[in-house]
């Protein structure tokens, strides 16, 4: 398996240059005037309001895959997100009850700032990134999403976990109300998922708040979710109200649901077929052809990136 | 005018082509997809994933259709609707039709003649398991729809298309089995399915009771087996033949 390099120092930009080219752009999108982004800069800057900030972010090219992103009907019309209904349509369909503002998330658990924080507080010191990232749905289907968020490092760093914090585990809203695919117990409402802390460690982890440089629409997880690449797309959690750091494994929603058909890793891998059905190839959502199938990548084409979490694990018994 | 010749020379016809519009709407969306043209209606419909879309419709359609073959009689015994008979074999032929293209569909698109997968799919998935012995199982069914097959087979035809019971159930279990974690839908379909055969199995035991009962009742009064008629006494003959040893007058009394 061939590795990639790391990224040499001299491509990350130090925080400070970082700093002074937001305050600069925040200033320009605070007066009012049209964000078209210094050339100089060679970043492409984009503003949409944020709760109480544009949202800007910068293109991650790194991380980024060059295929051709699905179209954002495909993205937001073709979803699975059982709190408002399981048929694909559905949470288009009845997304629209969530209010995504005014939100707050939990941080607790085994770290040194526990708190409830308001969104905007939360998400006040993490620069944002677009990543444009295949998603692979346990289902066997694929997308292409260009993403906007921030890396999951950052945000368990700056709230601190304790040396006794091994997992992370996250929690959607809880809210027949708002998400009216509560009232019947499809699953174990509400909805939990968890990683290793290294696993949310990797630089591929990110936080979404948006996708197509606009805010995530309530269907795709407003407004904050969880995006980890080289996973099936259930472990993507969305509408997230909770982060608790954990010295025990989560016991995660599908893997509650199904044992036997969905583990806590829930790695994409080619060679650990779902109990009903193979995980060998797949079809991605909008291709030319729509009877195509193509060939599913270890961990969805990460490897380089990811499969050394794993080394030494045998994938096929913690799938 | 004669409402047997309006219900073959229109009734029928109607039918036929309400059984083809789930098809024909799926036709028509592939071949605006083939031709680009992604906006129109029936494209549109065929959603996001038309491949899986397509295959869902297919499957849904042909236990769909295989339910309410499988109510003509219930409804024509208790409805007292005789002329519901009329449609049973093209409903029945219908559901075939469905379930088949949903097999060839799976084989030829999903799995693009993967043999090897197939194979590998109906040994290790209980689900297609179900599923591919619920169509073979209606293979026979088909091809013996014929007046000239219902002819030479006469009385076995009967017992051969009871295995369109086998084959509604085990095209519940196919649908129960393949759902991620919402049983609702499939949990309805089953439902139907056991009304459907649960009434069966209830008539065919009052009608055995019945049976019984007038043969016990002729063998006390000494009386023939005249008391019998129609469909009682054909019951009685097919279904129970140590009952027919008890239709000899009894020797000692």
């Amino acid at each position: 398996m061939s590795h990639r390099s790391r990224i040499p120092p001299s491509e990350i930009t130090p925080e400070a240059v970082y700093r002074s080219r937001r305050a600069f752009l925040t200033g320009l999108a605070g007066a009012g005037i049209a964000a078209t982004a210094p050339e100089s800069l060679a970043q492409e800057v984009l503003t949409v309001n944020l709760v109480e900030r544009p949202l800007q972010f910068k293109k991650n090219a790194r991380f980024s895959t060059s295929e051709k992103s699905n179209s954002f009907a495909e993205i937001t019309g073709y979803n699975n997100f059982y709190e408002f209904g399981t048929g694909k349509e559905d949470p288009a369909a009845n997304a629209h009850r969530l209010r995504p503002k005014p939100w707050s998330v939990v941080i607790d658990g085994e770290c040194q700032k526990p708190g409830r924080l308001a969104l905007e507080d939360l998400l006040r010191p993490h620069p944002f990134e677009e990543r444009i990232y295949r998603l692979r749905c346990v289902e066997a289907w694929s997308m292409v999403i260009p993403w906007i968020g921030f890396p999951l490092a950052d945000l368990v760093k700056r709230f601190q976990p304790t040396s006794r914090a091994k997992y992370l585990e996250f929690t959607t809203l809880a809210d027949p109300k708002q998400m009216p695919g509560q009232r019947y117990p499809v699953l174990d409402w509400p909805y939990v998922e968890g990683l290793r802390i290294d696993e949310a460690m990797n630089p591929l982890a990110i936080l979404g708040v948006g996708l197509y440089g606009k805010l995530l629409p309530n269907q795709n997880g407003a407004p904050l979710r969880l995006v980890v690449p080289w996973k099936y797309g259930f472990k993507s959690i969305k509408s997230i109200v909770r982060i608790r750091f954990t010295e025990k494994m989560p016991s995660t929603s599908w893997a509650l649901s199904a044992p036997r058909e969905y583990g806590f890793f829930a790695n994409v891998n080619p060679e650990v077929d779902h109990p009903r059905w193979s995980q060998k190839s797949e079809r991605r959502i909008g291709s030319a052809n729509f009877l195509a199938r193509q060939p599913t990548l270890k961990f969805n084409g990460y490897a380089d990136e990811v499969a050394g979490l794993y080394r030494g694990m045998n994938l096929a018994r913690f799938f | 005018m004669n409402p047997d010749y309006l219900a073959r020379r229109y009734a029928k016809p109607i039918v036929f082509v309400l059984c083809l519009l789930p098809a024909a709407w799926l036709a028509l969306g592939i071949l605006a997809l083939q031709s680009g043209n992604v906006n129109s209606a029936a494209a549109v419909a065929l959603g996001a994933n038309p491949v899986e879309e397509i295959q869902d419709t297919l499957g849904i359609w042909g236990l769909r259709l295989l339910l309410v073959t499988l109510a003509v009689t219930p409804l024509r015994v208790i409805g007292g609707w005789p002329k519901l008979q009329l449609f049973r074999r093209m409903l029945g032929l219908f559901a075939f039709f469905y379930v088949a293209q949903h097999f060839l569909w799976y084989l030829f698109v999903d799995q693009a003649f993967n043999w090897a997968q197939l194979l590998a799919d109906v040994v290790k998935r209980p689900y297609i398991t179900a599923g591919f012995t619920a169509f073979l199982l209606l293979i026979p069914l088909a091809v013996t729809s014929t007046q000239r097959a219902m002819r030479r087979l006469g009385r076995r035809w009967q017992k051969l298309h009871r295995l369109v019971y086998p084959a509604a159930i085990l095209g519940c279990v196919h649908f129960w089995w393949q759902v991620k974690a919402d049983i609702r839908e499939p949990l309805v379909y089953a439902a139907i399915a056991a009304l459907l055969l649960g009434w069966r199995l209830l008539r065919s035991r009052q009608r055995r009771a019945a049976a019984r009962k007038a043969q016990s009742d002729a063998g006390t009064r000494g009386q023939g087996r005249e008391r019998y008629s129609g469909q009682d006494q054909e019951a009685a003959r097919s279904r129970a033949p140590v009952q027919r040893l008890a239709d000899q007058p009894p020797t000692q009394q």
